[in-house]
C-alpha cells in the first residue's frame, strides 16, 4: 500500500482506482447485514462464489459482500450492478438462474423482484420500490456500493476528500464553525448540538484530549448504527479524524461490544487500511496532523452506552456513571477532555464538510437538520433500516415506507427511544420526525428505534416490559434508580396480573417523580418515560385492568 | 481447558491486565463457561486479584461460572420480538426444557438465556440454538425445532 503524502496524491490514487474499474462490469452486491446473515446469507454468498467458479467467470463478474441494504424484511437481499436490479428473498438454489439469466443474459427474473402487496405491481430498482424510493439515503445508501473491507471502494466514491479539504483548506476553527452552522445535533439520544460539544472540548484546558465513537447501540430495537458502521466503516472514521482535527485531539477510541464481532472486524480492517495509506497515524496526508485510534471491546450492558459509564469502561473499570456537574467534554477518560459522539453523528461530518453547512441546513426542520436513520420494527410490514429527512411525518414512515400494519390490523401506538423513550397514540401520526416535537409529546427520538404497535398491544404490558428491562440493566450504584425502578415494576406487574390496588397509579407517579429527580444518570432519570407516556395517553388501560381484576 | 491454552490466550494480549475482560471473553467463548481453576490462572498470570475477577464475572450476565449445556438456546426479548409474542416462545421453551433463563438442565443438554436485542428485528420472534437462527418462530415451531437436538 503506497503512503499518500498530499491532497494531490490522494486525487491521483483515486483516479488510478477508478481507471482500473470498468463501470459496465457486472457486480453482485450481497447483503451480509445482521438480519440477512441470520437468514443464512452466508450460504447465498457461498453459492455465488461456487457458481462463478463453476462457470469460470472470475475474470468477468465480481461479488461484493456488503453491509445492510436496509430492507431486512425481504432478505436475503442482493443488488446486481450495473443495472442495479434488486432481488429479494434469494436462496442458494436460485443462484445459478441469477447468474445465467440476469448477470449474463441481462434479463430480470420476475419472481425475485419486489411485488407491491396491494397493487401487485412489480419493481426492480430502488428508485421504484416504495420502501426505498420514499427515503433519502445519504448515509446508508452507499452500503450497497462498498465492500466494508475495501478502502478503495470508499475512495472510489470520493471518500476522504472531506478530510483532505479540512486539513488543507480549512483551519480547525473553520471546521468547527461549519459544524456549528450546520446545526448538527447528536444522534445518540440527547440531540445535543455537536458543534457546541466540540467547542467545549477544544477550549477545555489540557494538551491531551480524546475523541470517541459510541458504537454501543444498546437500545433494544435499534440496529441502524451497526448497519452503517459495519457496512461503511470509513464514513464514520473519516468523520472522527475531522472531528479530532477540529478539537485538537491526537487519540481516538471506538467503543464496540462483544456481541457484534463482525462490526469490530470491519473496524479493525478499516483502521489498518487507513493507516496504510497514511490517512491515519503520523503526519496524515503530509499535513503534520497526527491521530491514532484504538478499538475498545467491551461487554455491552445497556448503561455502558451512557457517556460517563462508557468512559469508565475505556479506563478498564466497571461501567458505572458519575454525576455530571462537570461535562465529560471537559473531564472524561482519565480526567482529560473527551468528546463522545454517536456513530451516525460522526458519519454526518464528512457530508457537511464536502457539501457545506448551507446544503445541510436545507434538509430537515427548523431545529432538526439533515437526515435521520431509523430502525423500523414491530407490527409493521417492512421492518428495516430507514433514512429520511428530519421533518418526515410518522405517517409517511409507517405507511409509505413501512407498508403499513400487517394482518389487516389497526395501528395503535408508536414508541420511540427504547426503554428511556415513550409511546404516542395513532392519533398523533402526523407528527414530524423532529427532536423537539417528539420530546414535547413525551416520546423523545432516542437513537432512532421506532417501534410500531398494532391494536392487540397491551400498553400497560409495554410499560412493564421496559421497566423489567431496566431493573436488569440498572448498574445499582444509586438508590433512586435501583430501588425506584424495582418498586414501579412490582406495582405494574400486580396491575397486569389483575392484582392492582386503589392508589397504585398515584404511587407510580410519585415513584416516577423521585427516580426522575434524584437518579445519578439519565438511565434512572428517564426510566419512567415509557410509564408516564402510557399513563398519559392510555390511562384507561391502567384503570380498565384494575377494574377487571 | 488446560493451563497451556489459557496461557496462550493471555500471551496473545501481551499479558496486559487491561485486557482482562477480553481474556475472560475468549476463555468463555472456547470453553463455554469459566471454571474456577481458569480464573485462578488468569489472576496469577495477569496479576489481578481474584476478588476483582469475581466482581467482573458476576457483574456481567455474559459470563457463566457454571457449566453450560451442549446446546445454548438464546431467546430474543427485544422490543420487536416482545410485541410479536416472544414471551409465549419463552414459556414454551421453559416448559419443554424444564429450565429458566440462566439455567442448564441436569443432563447438560440445554442452557437457556434471554438476550435484549439481536438486531435482526425483521425476524422476530427469534430463537437461536447453538448459533442457528430460527426466525418468525411460533411456540409450536420452537418446540419442534428443539426436538431435533440430542
Ligand atoms: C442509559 C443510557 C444508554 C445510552 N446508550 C447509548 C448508545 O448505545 N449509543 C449512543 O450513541 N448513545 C447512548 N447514550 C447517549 C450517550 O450518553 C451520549 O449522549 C451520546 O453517545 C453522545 O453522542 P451524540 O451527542 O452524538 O448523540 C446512552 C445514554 C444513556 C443514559
Amino acid at each position: 500500500m503506497p503512503r499518500i503524502n498530499s491532497p494531490t496524491e490522494l486525487e491521483e490514487l483515486r483516479k488510478s482506482i477508478l481507471s482500473k474499474r470498468d463501470p459496465d462490469r457486472p457486480c453482485i452486491a450481497i447483503c451480509a447485514g445482521t438480519s440477512c446473515l441470520a437468514l443464512g446469507n452466508d450460504r447465498v454468498i457461498g453459492a455465488f462464489e461456487e457458481e462463478i467458479k463453476k462457470q469460470s467467470l472470475e475474470a468477468k463478474v465480481d461479488i461484493r459482500a456488503t453491509g445492510c441494504h436496509g430492507f431486512c424484511e425481504k432478505g436475503p437481499n442482493i443488488v446486481i450492478y450495473p443495472e442495479e436490479i434488486c432481488y429479494m428473498e434469494v436462496i442458494p438454489e436460485g443462484v445459478s438462474d441469477i447468474i445465467s439469466q440476469t448477470v449474463l443474459g441481462k434479463k430480470v427474473i420476475d419472481r425475485l423482484i419486489y411485488t407491491d402487496p396491494n397493487t401487485g405491481e412489480k419493481a426492480a430498482h430502488q428508485s421504484e420500490i416504495p420502501f426505498y424510493k420514499n427515503q433519502m439515503r445519504h448515509l446508508i445508501g452507499n452500503n450497497t456500493k462498498v465492500d466494508p473491507k475495501s478502502i478503495d471502494d470508499y475512495l472510489a466514491l470520493g471518500g476522504y476528500s472531506a478530510l483532505s479539504k479540512s486539513l488543507f483548506e480549512m483551519t480547525p476553527e473553520q471546521v468547527l464553525e461549519e459544524i456549528k452552522k450546520a446545526n448538527l445535533r447528536g444522534r445518540g439520544g440527547g440531540g445535543f448540538p455537536t458543534g457546541l460539544k466540540w467547542e467545549t472540548a477544544r477550549n477545555a484546558p489540557g494538551e491531551k484530549k480524546y475523541v470517541i465513537v459510541n458504537a454501543h447501540e444498546g437500545e433494544p430495537g435499534a440496529f441502524m448504527d451497526r448497519a452503517l458502521f459495519t457496512g461503511n466503516p470509513h464514513s464514520v472514521l473519516e468523520g472522527l479524524i475531522i472531528g479530532a482535527y477540529a478539537i485538537g485531539s491526537h487519540q481516538g477510541f471506538i467503543y464496540t461490544r462483544h456481541d457484534t464481532p463482525q462490526l469490530r472486524n470491519n473496524i479493525v480492517v478499516a483502521l489498518t487500511q487507513a493507516e496504510g495509506y497514511g490517512l491515519l497515524g503520523e503526519n496524515i496526508l503530509g499535513s503534520g496532523f497526527n491521530f491514532n485510534v484504538e478499538v475498545h471491546l467491551d461487554i455491552g450492558i445497556f448503561v455502558s452506552g451512557e457517556s460517563s459509564a462508557l468512559m469508565r469502561s475505556i479506563e478498564g473499570k466497571t461501567p458505572e456513571p458519575r454525576p455530571k456537574y462537570i461535562r465529560t467534554a471537559v473531564s472524561g477518560i482519565w480526567e482529560k477532555p473527551s468528546n463522545l459522539n454517536n456513530v451516525e453523528t460522526w458519519a454526518n461530518v464528512p457530508q457537511i464538510i464536502n457539501n457545506g453547512s448551507e446544503w445541510y441546513t436545507s434538509i430537515g426542520t427548523e431545529r432538526s437538520k439533515g437526515t435521520k436513520l431509523i430502525s423500523l420494527s414491530g407490527n409493521i410490514c417492512n421492518t428495516g433500516v430507514v433514512e429520511v429527512p428530519m421533518g418526515t411525518s410518522l405517517r409517511e414512515i409507517v405507511y409509505d415506507i413501512g407498508g403499513g400494519i400487517p394482518n389487516g390490523k389497526k395501528l395503535k401506538a408508536i414508541h420511540f427511544g427504547g426503554p428511556l423513550g415513550g409511546s404516542i397514540p395513532a392519533s398523533l401520526l402526523d407528527t414530524p420526525l423532529d427532536f423537539d416535537e417528539l420530546a414535547k409529546l413525551g416520546a423523545p427520538m432516542g437513537a432512532g428505534g421506532m417501534l410500531v404497535m398494532d391494536e392487540d398491544t397491551n400498553m400497560v404490558d409495554v410499560a412493564r416490559f421496559f421497566l423489567n428491562f431496566l431493573t436488569d440493566e440498572s448498574c445499582g450504584k444509586c438508590v433512586p434508580c435501583r430501588e425506584g425502578i424495582r418498586q414501579m415494576l412490582k406495582i405494574l406487574t400486580n396491575i397486569t396480573q389483575g392484582k392492582g390496588r386503589e392508589g397504585d397509579v398515584a404511587l407510580l407517579e410519585e415513584l416516577a417523580e423521585v427516580a426522575g429527580n434524584a437518579s445519578l444518570c439519565a438511565l434512572g432519570r428517564t426510566s419512567s418515560n415509557p410509564l408516564l407516556s402510557t399513563l398519559y395517553y392510555f390511562r384507561d388501560e391502567y384503570e380498565g385492568i384494575k377494574e377487571n381484576g | 481447558m488446560d493451563n497451556d491454552r489459557i496461557d496462550q490466550i493471555i500471551d496473545k494480549h501481551q499479558g496486559k491486565a487491561s485486557s482482562l475482560i477480553q481474556v475472560l471473553l475468549e476463555i468463555q467463548s472456547e470453553n463455554h463457561w469459566l471454571p474456577k481453576e481458569a480464573l485462578e490462572r488468569v489472576s496469577e498470570k495477569l496479576q489481578v486479584p481474584l476478588t476483582r475477577i469475581r466482581h467482573i464475572t458476576t457483574f456481567y450476565k455474559a459470563f457463566s461460572l457454571v457449566p453450560k449445556g451442549r446446546h445454548e438456546i438464546h431467546i430474543c426479548m427485544g422490543t420487536a420480538c416482545h410485541i410479536r409474542g416472544a414471551t409465549h416462545v419463552l414459556d414454551t421453551v421453559q416448559d419443554l426444557t424444564g429450565i429458566r433463563p440462566g439455567e442448564t438442565d441436569m443432563d447438560l443438554k440445554f442452557s437457556l438465556e434471554t438476550v435484549n436485542c439481536l438486531g435482526c428485528c425483521a425476524l422476530g420472534p427469534v430463537m437461536v440454538v447453538g448459533g442457528k437462527y430460527h426466525g418468525k418462530i411460533a411456540p409450536t415451531e420452537a418446540e419442534e425445532a428443539l426436538k431435533n437436538y440430542e
